[in-house]
């Protein structure tokens, strides 16, 4: 999230796409709901579904699954069309002004720079004109501006295209358009909430920006009340992620290496931005070095010297990509031995559980680090395995629950939240922190007494702890947060990191989590005195746990204020110049304190080499702008660019290791689903808790009231759902909640696939995984699977 | 929330308008009072509990009226949810038909069957005119919401008010909740959400609900009984009786003609030869 939970509720308009935030995250749906009660705020759901969320909403509006970024394009044109943006705005804090090189193309589908033979875009081609330093060139009435090149690509999103991709009738889209469009008003301020419904596409970045884009617009970003936000599907996903859980990255977001970097000054030269403006602070490019170097110093100590490029050799440089679906497309490929699981279950999972399946039966070893016995624990047991053929041999070792150990959690809105054990671990479980250590020291054993390719990594690996097997995650919390080497202090902030080794941090985000002063996390300084603890009343209560980075509770704040230092709105302010103090006050603010606004202030996005938002981007692997294109499996050509229906950057796995292929079409499989979870279970781990599997005992599917009755089918009878890659065989839930569609004149129905069943746990003996049916295909940027939109018949059983 | 007292009455405002169909409240139910709940069956998919029961004293009625075209507001109004509860009726039907007293007004004016003197004899569960009450077989009483007797006594909340992410459950002094009901349908009302009403928030329905609730449609649309059928039958019921007497009247009436009829027939069948 860009803004936190509770600050949800300063928002006169909510937009959900792609959440189901009363289902999936009721406790934080308080906050949407205080918005709705306290200030008589709109709620809009766009959803394929009309879920428990929809029923508390304003508007519902049926969406096809997967069409976001023709629905948000629409509202982009609609604004543009209509001059409704926030204009002083849009002018000082993105690059709308930035002159687009003469490069610049997009005609039929296809952006500028795509090499048809790998399939991939040369994203470096999307830049800027830029002058003899480097600069870009500012000219917000150029042709080839940003925003005139914005105008020209979503003139397209018309209401009647937006009609014929999503389904949302004209009179409807309109209706919310009108809304939307009142946002960009200085004293307006509009939030869009997001999940896993708008990432799990193989547009899925681009459907992400694409309400990025609307709320740089309206001037929504950095505002109390505003922003992007992502509810996260796990207690502590977000600091799953902040610690690279994801291949392509380090801790704090520094890219992993790339083959051909053999020094740091070829790192830092392909991974850190440069700078675009003459008045942008570009920070984060500015101090990746330091960044870097103080991760090495971190884990290699006092092997991480200048004269040895700190150790920069031991960072490995995957030459391919190593993202989730890679994970078992290389074990199909027979080039994986062994796996390990922690904290998830790859067979439920997915995508495609069957081609998931096969994948573990061609490992030589598996093992699982669980609480409970899992799918993947005991993969045999699947439907139509048989087990005579998996030589995988299968090691389970019991870890302890989160429940059973101390750590922090890092939710949705960045705050870094210390808990303590409520039960003690029981038998032999361990935590996983200490099966990885243990089995770290026991590989260095191995080395150390029979040598091995490449030692130097293993045995020049920091391990400080006082006692190397057990160490504390209070060990680690202050590894982490880093310190500076020559006075032996903690570090309070990652503007103290330095690019020569006198100092470490283990994640620079959480620089300033635990400093000399204590473990900042513990706090709870909360509404038990809200005059004390939150005296802006403006929710931010600093001195509750600790939000990265340094505390600041609103990302980009400074675009909360106008140049002169002003709020937007001064009801809702998220920072102002205090001209007096000569500070800036409010939430911690995203700026130097002390730096006056004015006409030669740096400019509010500190991060970015351009000093702005960005509308037009080059991060992303599909396209500067992001366009609308259709799931790979869909019922409809693109009506845009029939010739290039699908996104022509997704890798195809299949089609590049040679199988056969495993995608259906509409003649087969005439009907769009979509998965998603219930409230009453969270992922796969509940059907082991016994008041949840009365709530919600058994696997069904949703299906449209129409089609059942077309079909003979009523709620509570047996049904079929089969796509090309596998079948569930389940009950049916008929209702109106999924209605048809009208989709480019075509009828459309949605079927909808809870995800939550398979056959571990209390209820035994169903053994169909929802993930069956998924498609093995994945964003073209991120790789994550596109579990939200795939083709399915259905059959009365 | 200020000290729970003694001697003030205590319940829910239950908003059906802000809830979201978690059933966080149906488990913290459970897990507090240890109900272990029935063997997992399905229901209809969103409702696999049923119905309120010996086990289930907190229960989220799903009302589906979406209609084919799902635009217009949701507003609580199109999927209709409904923590249903023990509504600890001023005029307790179950109260009056115990036949040991096992059934009391506590200090907190809520509904309590205490367990050691029920008898297990199951007029209070035929007489509960909201189907609240059944009997735990295993221990052989009747059972339903407490209004968490104990957590009170303890100067807490009940679980289920606790529990609710929404506050769609409220729990507080009767009195403070009525005026808080009383605002929050004048508000509803002001934007246009001109179906939401209060149900047993006055003394219209068993004389008074304790637990009583906002709606967004009719009682009957939540199975609820409405303000003609919800009262109680009792001794100074003088209209009710008279009514009763003149049935009884005509129906003797009735009987005697019928007979006189029957005999009738019968007689010109006897004058057959």
């Amino acid at each position: 999230m860009t803004n936190h939970w509770r600050d949800i509720r300063h928002a006169d308009l909510i937009l959900v796409n792609g959440a189901n935030p009363a289902e999936a995250h009721p406790v934080g749906f308080r906050w949407l709901m205080r918005a709705k009660l306290d200030r008589g705020a709109k709620l809009i759901h766009t959803d394929p579904r009309f879920t428990r969320t929809s029923a508390v909403a304003d508007i519902h509006l049926r969406i096809r699954t997967g069409t976001d970024v023709a629905y948000f394009g629409g509202l982009i044109n609609y604004v543009l069309e209509n001059e409704l943006y926030h204009k002083e705005y849009v002018e000082y804090a993105t690059n709308a002004g930035f002159v687009v090189a003469d490069n610049y193309e997009f005609s039929d589908g296809i952006f500028n720079a795509f090499d048809e033979d790998t399939g991939l875009y040369n994203t470096d081609a999307w830049t800027y004109e830029t002058d003899g330093s480097g600069h870009a060139k500012i000219d917000i009435e150029h042709p080839r501006s940003v925003l005139n090149l914005l105008r020209e690509h979503y003139s397209r999103y018309t209401p009647e295209m937006v009609a014929r991709i999503s389904g949302i009738p004209q009179d409807q889209f309109l209706e919310v358009a009108k809304l939307v469009g009142e946002m960009g008003r200085p004293e307006k301020v509009m939030t869009i909430v997001y999940a896993v419904g708008l990432t799990h596409h193989t547009t899925g970045v681009q459907l992400i920006r694409s309400g990025a884009i609307l709320q740089l617009l309206l001037g929504n970003v950095g505002r109390p009340g505003g922003g992007m936000n992502a509810e996260r599907g796990h207690a502590n996903i977000q600091g799953n992620t902040d610690h690279a859980i994801s291949w392509e990255i380090l801790p704090g977001y520094l890219k992993i290496p790339a083959p051909g970097q053999k020094n740091l000054d070829d790192y830092v030269e392909k991974s850190a931005s440069t700078k675009l403006h003459g008045l942008a602070e570009n920070f984060f490019g500015a101090s990746y070095r330091n960044f870097m170097v103080s991760l090495l110093k971190t884990w290699y100590g006092d092997a991480a010297t200048k004269a040895s490029e700190f150790a920069f050799d031991h960072i490995p440089k995957p030459a391919e990509n190593a993202s989730w679906i890679s994970i078992y497309d290389q074990a199909l490929r027979g080039r994986m031995e062994g796996l390990m699981l922690s904290g998830m279950t790859a067979t439920s999972i997915g995508p495609d559980s069957n081609q998931v399946l096969k994948a573990l039966s061609n490992l030589k070893w598996l093992c699982v680090m669980d609480a409970f016995a899992t799918t993947s624990s005991e993969f045999w047991h699947a439907p139509d395995m048989d087990p005579a053929t998996v030589n995988t041999e299968v090691f389970m070792l019991p870890a302890t629950h989160w429940i059973e150990k101390d750590g922090s959690f890092t939710n949705s809105g960045r705050w870094v939240q210390w808990k303590d054990p409520v039960l003690p671990p029981e038998h032999e479980s361990r935590h996983d922190h200490w099966i990885l250590a243990e089995l770290f020291l026991r590989v260095k054993d191995l080395y150390r007494q029979q040598g091995g390719k490449y030692p130097d990594p293993v045995f020049e690996l920091t391990f400080p702890y006082r006692d190397p097997r057990k160490p504390t995650l209070d060990e680690l919390a202050k590894e982490v947060n880093g310190s500076d080497l020559t006075s032996g202090k903690r570090l309070a902030s990652f503007a103290d990191l330095k690019a020569d080794g006198t100092t470490t941090a283990g994640d620079w985000i959480y620089t300033g989590h635990y400093p000399e002063s204590g473990n900042l996390t513990k706090r709870r300084e909360g509404i038990q005195n809200p005059a004390e603890n939150d005296p802006t009343g403006m929710g931010f209560y600093h001195n509750w746990a600790w939000s990265w980075p340094l505390n600041r509770r609103v990302l980009y704040n400074r675009a909360s204020a106008d140049p002169q230092g002003r709020p937007w709105d001064p009801q809702r302010p998220g920072i102002r110049w205090d001209a007096d103090k000569g500070l800036w006050v409010g939430d911690v603010p995203d700026y130097s304190p002390d730096t006056p606004p004015g006409p030669n202030a740096p400019l509010p996005f500190i991060m970015t080499g351009e000093g702005t938002g960005r509308l037009f981007s080059n991060s992303v692997a599909d396209g500067p702008f992001p366009e609308h294109y259709e799931p790979i499996e869909s019922p409809v050509e693109n009506p845009l660019h029939p010739e290039v229906s699908t996104t022509p950057a997704a890798y195809l796995y299949d089609k590049q290791a040679g199988r056969p292929n495993r995608f259906g079409t509409v003649a087969d499989f005439p009907y769009v689903a979509t998965s998603y979870r219930l409230t009453e279970h969270e992922h796969y781990i509940t059907q082991h808790v016994e008041k949840l599997v009365q709530l919600q005992p058994e696997a069904f599917v949703e299906v449209p009231a129409e089609l059942a009755k077309e079909k003979g089918i009523a709620t509570g009878d047996r049904v079929r759902v089969a796509s090309k890659r596998g079948k569930l065989e389940v009950r049916a839930v008929v209702t109106k909640r999924l209605g048809p569609l009208q989709v480019d004149g075509k009828r459309v129905y949605q079927i909808g696939i809870p995800i939550h069943w398979g056959f571990v746990g209390i209820s035994t003996g169903q053994h169909w995984l929802a993930n069956a049916l998924t498609p093995f295909v994945g964003d073209a940027s991120a790789r994550t699977p596109e579990f939200k939109a795939f083709l399915v018949n259905l059959e009365k059983i | 929330m200020a000290e729970i007292t003694p001697g003030r009455a205590y319940g829910f405002f239950t908003d059906t308008s802000v809830c979201i169909g978690c059933k966080a409240c149906e488990v913290a139910c459970k897990e507090w009072n240890q109900l272990p709940g029935h063997e997992p069956a399905f229901g209809d998919g969103f409702d696999n509990t049923g119905g309120l029961d010996a086990q289930n004293w907190r229960h989220v009625q799903f009302i589906d009226n979406v209609p084919d075209q799902t635009m217009g507001t949701g507003q609580g109004k199109a999927w209709l949810m409904m923590s249903d509860v023990c509504k600890h009726c001023k005029e307790a039907s179950c109260m009056e038909v115990c036949p040991t007293g096992a059934i009391i007004r506590t200090e907190f004016d809520s509904v309590y069957i205490q367990p050691d003197v029920c008898n297990g004899c199951r007029n209070c569960i035929a007489a509960c005119p909201y189907d609240v009450i059944s009997q735990d077989e295993q221990k052989g009483v009747a059972q339903k919401c407490t209004l968490c007797y104990d957590r009170m006594q303890g100067n807490m909340e009940p679980a289920c008010a606790k529990a609710c992410p929404t506050d769609s459950i409220q729990f507080g002094p009767v009195d403070e909740l009525r005026q808080a009901a009383q605002q929050r349908v004048t508000d509803l009302q002001e934007q246009g959400v001109t179906e939401a009403r209060l149900y047993g928030d006055d003394s219209s329905i068993y004389g008074g609900l304790n637990a009583f609730f906002l709606l967004m449609d009719k009682p009957e649309a939540y199975n609820l009984p409405n303000e003609q059928n919800a009262v109680l039958p009792r001794r100074n019921n003088a209209g009710g009786y008279l009514a009763t007497l003149g049935t009884a009247v005509l129906g003797v009436f009735g009987g005697l003609i019928a007979l006189r009829r029957r005999r009738e027939p019968a007689a010109e069948e006897g004058d057959q030869p």
